[in-house]
């Protein structure tokens, strides 16, 4: 099966920033695809740089005390040497981004419907009458009932939920090519996230936009990525599709993540496995491997960074960064499912005859 | 999560009954007039045992925190009564609550908002013991103590919270709650603030502890698979009433509300192959307005089953084996058989009607 053309190409992203206690490496030589109608999840827990990531794209981290540097490419156009002018034409245009707390993105005295004309009259030469009846079309698609009464409402006047379907209205306005969404569902109810997360499907199928999904919550990224990339302290530690993620993970941070999750659809086990120690904080990461003090099957090898790349024979779209040989990988993970390679004083060796 | 004799033939630790906490809703200048009532709470029963975990969930806004800070007695009852060990302490003046916070001691969410900033950790977990009498050498440490107990290093005494992370702060606080050596700690979404390699850290210490020191659990939570980890048995709170009560284990494998049905149905499961092949039906509408609760079942306006009877009759709490408890009109999960020996549980809220579940082969 061919591929379609990527509509995105991120090359070794590197965003540093000048902060009073050194240079924070943010984000450290990320690079990844995103082709249209594809819903890649950047995944990992608070600080691996997931957001600055896709915020980096929007031009949102621009800064005096920012380095940013490397490559990102939308359909042909340089996104992160483009001046402001070119990026404010692109950024809600082309690239649109829902924010997690819908309460800041919006503006509290302004009302919702002309916060959407607004944008959509930003962008395109629209008169105001044609933009409203948009913005009535746009909130009824994202699923906000009797559209046209509500359109003048305030912020305040709609709940989490429903301020996050306008958030998606006003992304959605001017039919964008790429969608990022940076924990959407994350402060919303399960019932409301379940309803959220079927909208994204639809616009999706709908609009063929691509979406870059920010999120820290596994059971989302099962439920509607297509690809995953796995950050830990700034970088890439392991891409692919989801079935490679969840069924072959061949990065020991990706089990840790798996291992540690709470399931409701499993035997509750007495001891959770866990991820011993902290993440290293990005003024001060470690040489080499960043899991490496975290990691039970470290070695000498791990004193230098391990390339991003595949690993597997015949998987060419599964990447990760572990010296580790894939056979002893699958042998250390598989082991004892229970503990997930992470657990543990010592992984050295698989314990012989282990059921 | 626990050991010992089962939880069914402990002693009972902690009693709720029929507690309701109404806020009222001011208007005017000078005066203000009550206007009406937001019905956090509405008339609630539960029991919890001696070492014994209670999982308390529900979505936001469901009255599941009011009901812990209720039972901290941070917020006085409208009606009802709360006992502990068999003793009234519903409308306990504040110097008896100094003795009662001696057995019961509450976790936050949010470590930041509940650790001073401009105290040391020491101060911050002596406090407990200073407000309670322990001076000098023996309180120090104990201190140290505690602080070892939850898996922080003792010369981390002298530090300030801001330079630990979200996961140690959350080991500051339940050291604090720890301090006063208590019998039933209530926490209130203690992992939900962390990242999950974390949350597991600190769910497997509160088991340990438990284990240990013969702890007694009020887990309130919103995050279902963590709820289901570390509890005996689960309570699901809707606008302000209990909808079910069972134990875990069987909440998860035969929930007979819909209510739970649909939050269970709503968890994304992170297994791809298991998730897509999963049947789930996606609950319309959101929460009502807790001042103006729809009448009869609060749950009716967004129930796929709801009926007549759902739209003006309360439904009772009705008690089915295991001691779990329902209150829906229209069962789910359960064989007719199972309907039929229903019986009306006295944990069933006062205004409720008489009318029991009956098999309409639904």
């Amino acid at each position: 099966m061919s591929q379609p053309e990527p509509i995105l190409e991120v090359r070794d992203l590197q965003v540093s920033f000048v902060t009073d206690e050194g240079i924070v490496q943010a984000v450290d030589g990320v690079s990844f695809d995103l082709r249209a109608g594809e819903i890649l999840a950047v995944v990992g827990e608070s600080g691996c740089g997931k957001s600055v990531t896709a915020m980096t794209l929007l031009g949102l981290t621009r800064s005096p005390n920012a380095r940013i540097a490397g490559a990102a490419t939308y359909k042909g156009r340089e996104l992160l040497g483009c001046s402001d002018e070119q990026l404010q034409r692109i950024r809600g245009a082309e690239i649109a981004l829902i924010s997690q707390e819908s309460i800041g993105a919006l503006n509290p005295v302004q009302r919702i419907g002309s916060q959407i004309i607004e944008q959509i009259r930003a962008h395109e030469v629209v008169p105001k009458r044609a933009a409203r009846e948009r913005a009535i079309e746009l909130l009824a698609r994202a699923g906000i009932p009797h559209s046209r009464e509500r359109v003048d409402a305030y912020p305040h006047e709609f709940s989490g939920g429903m301020r996050q379907r306008v958030m998606i209205a006003m992304a959605l306005s001017c039919a964008p090519s790429i969608v990022i969404a940076d924990e959407p569902t994350t402060a919303l109810d399960v019932t409301i996230q379940a309803q959220i997360l079927d909208r994204f499907r639809e616009l999706r199928a709908e609009t063929g936009a691509g979406l870059i999904l920010v999120t820290h919550d596994l059971g989302v990224v099962a439920d509607i990525a297509d690809r995953v990339a796995v950050m830990y302290a700034g970088r890439i530690v392991e891409q692919g599709s989801l079935e490679d993620i969840f069924y072959d993970p061949q990065h020991p941070y990706t089990w840790g993540l798996l291992g540690a999750i709470t399931r409701i659809d499993r035997p509750r086990r007495e001891c959770l496995p866990t991820i011993p120690g902290l993440a290293p904080s990005l003024a001060e990461r470690p040489a080499g491997c960043h899991l490496r003090p975290r990691c039970p099957h470290e070695f000498d090898r791990c004193g230098q960074v391990p390339p991003l790349r595949s690993r597997l024979a015949g998987a060419p779209a599964h990447l990760d960064r572990c010296w580790l040989e894939v056979e002893r990988k699958r042998t250390l993970r598989d082991v004892a499912p229970d503990t997930i390679g992470l657990h543990g004083p010592d992984g050295a060796e698989p314990a012989q005859g282990a059921a | 999560m626990s050991s010992g004799a089962p939880p069914a033939e402990r002693a009972t630790l902690l009693e709720v009954e029929h507690v309701k906490v109404h806020f009222p809703i001011k208007q005017g200048l000078l005066v203000g007039r009550t206007v009406g009532q937001v019905h956090a709470v509405d008339d609630v029963t539960f029991t919890l045992r001696e070492g014994e975990t209670l999982g308390l969930v529900g979505e936001s806004g469901c009255g599941k925190t009011t009901l812990a800070r209720t039972v901290m007695r941070l917020i006085e009852p409208t009606a009802g009564t709360i006992r502990f060990r068999g003793e009234d302490v519903s409308h306990s003046p504040r110097r008896e609550l100094t003795v009662l916070r001696r057995e019961m001691q509450m976790v936050f969410q949010d470590p930041n908002a509940s650790l001073n900033p401009r105290k040391r950790v020491g101060q911050i977990v002596g406090m407990p013991l200073r407000l309670h009498g322990a001076r000098g050498a023996d309180a120090d440490r104990r201190v140290r103590e505690l602080l070892q107990r939850v898996g922080l290093s003792p010369e981390h005494l002298n530090r300030f919270p801001h330079e630990f992370s979200g996961g140690q702060r959350q080991r500051i606080g339940v050291a604090r709650a720890l301090a006063v050596d208590p019998k039933l700690i209530v926490l209130d979404e203690p992992v939900s603030a962390l990242d999950v390699s974390i949350q597991a850290q600190i769910i497997n210490l509160l088991g340990e502890l438990q284990d240990d020191l013969g702890l007694s659990y009020l887990f309130v939570a919103h995050d279902l698979s963590v709820v289901r980890h570390v509890s005996d048995r689960i309570a699901v709170m809707y606008l302000g009433r209990l909808m079910e009560i069972a134990l875990a284990q069987e909440l998860y494998s035969k929930p007979i509300h819909p209510y739970t049905a649909a939050l269970l149905e709503a968890i994304p499961i992170p297994d791809p192959r298991e998730n897509a092949s999963r049947r789930r039906s996606v609950v319309a509408g959101e929460p009502p307005n807790p001042i103006a609760p729809p009448p009869g079942c609060v749950f009716h306006p967004r129930c796929a089953h709801a009926t007549d009877v759902c739209r003006t009759v309360q439904p009772p709490l009705a008690g089915y084996a295991n001691g779990h408890l329902a209150a829906c009109h229209h069962p789910r999960s359960v064989s007719s058989g199972e309907i039929a020996a229903a019986t009306r549980d006295p944990a069933s809220p006062l205004s409720a009607g008489g009318e029991l579940p009956t098999a309409d082969g639904a």
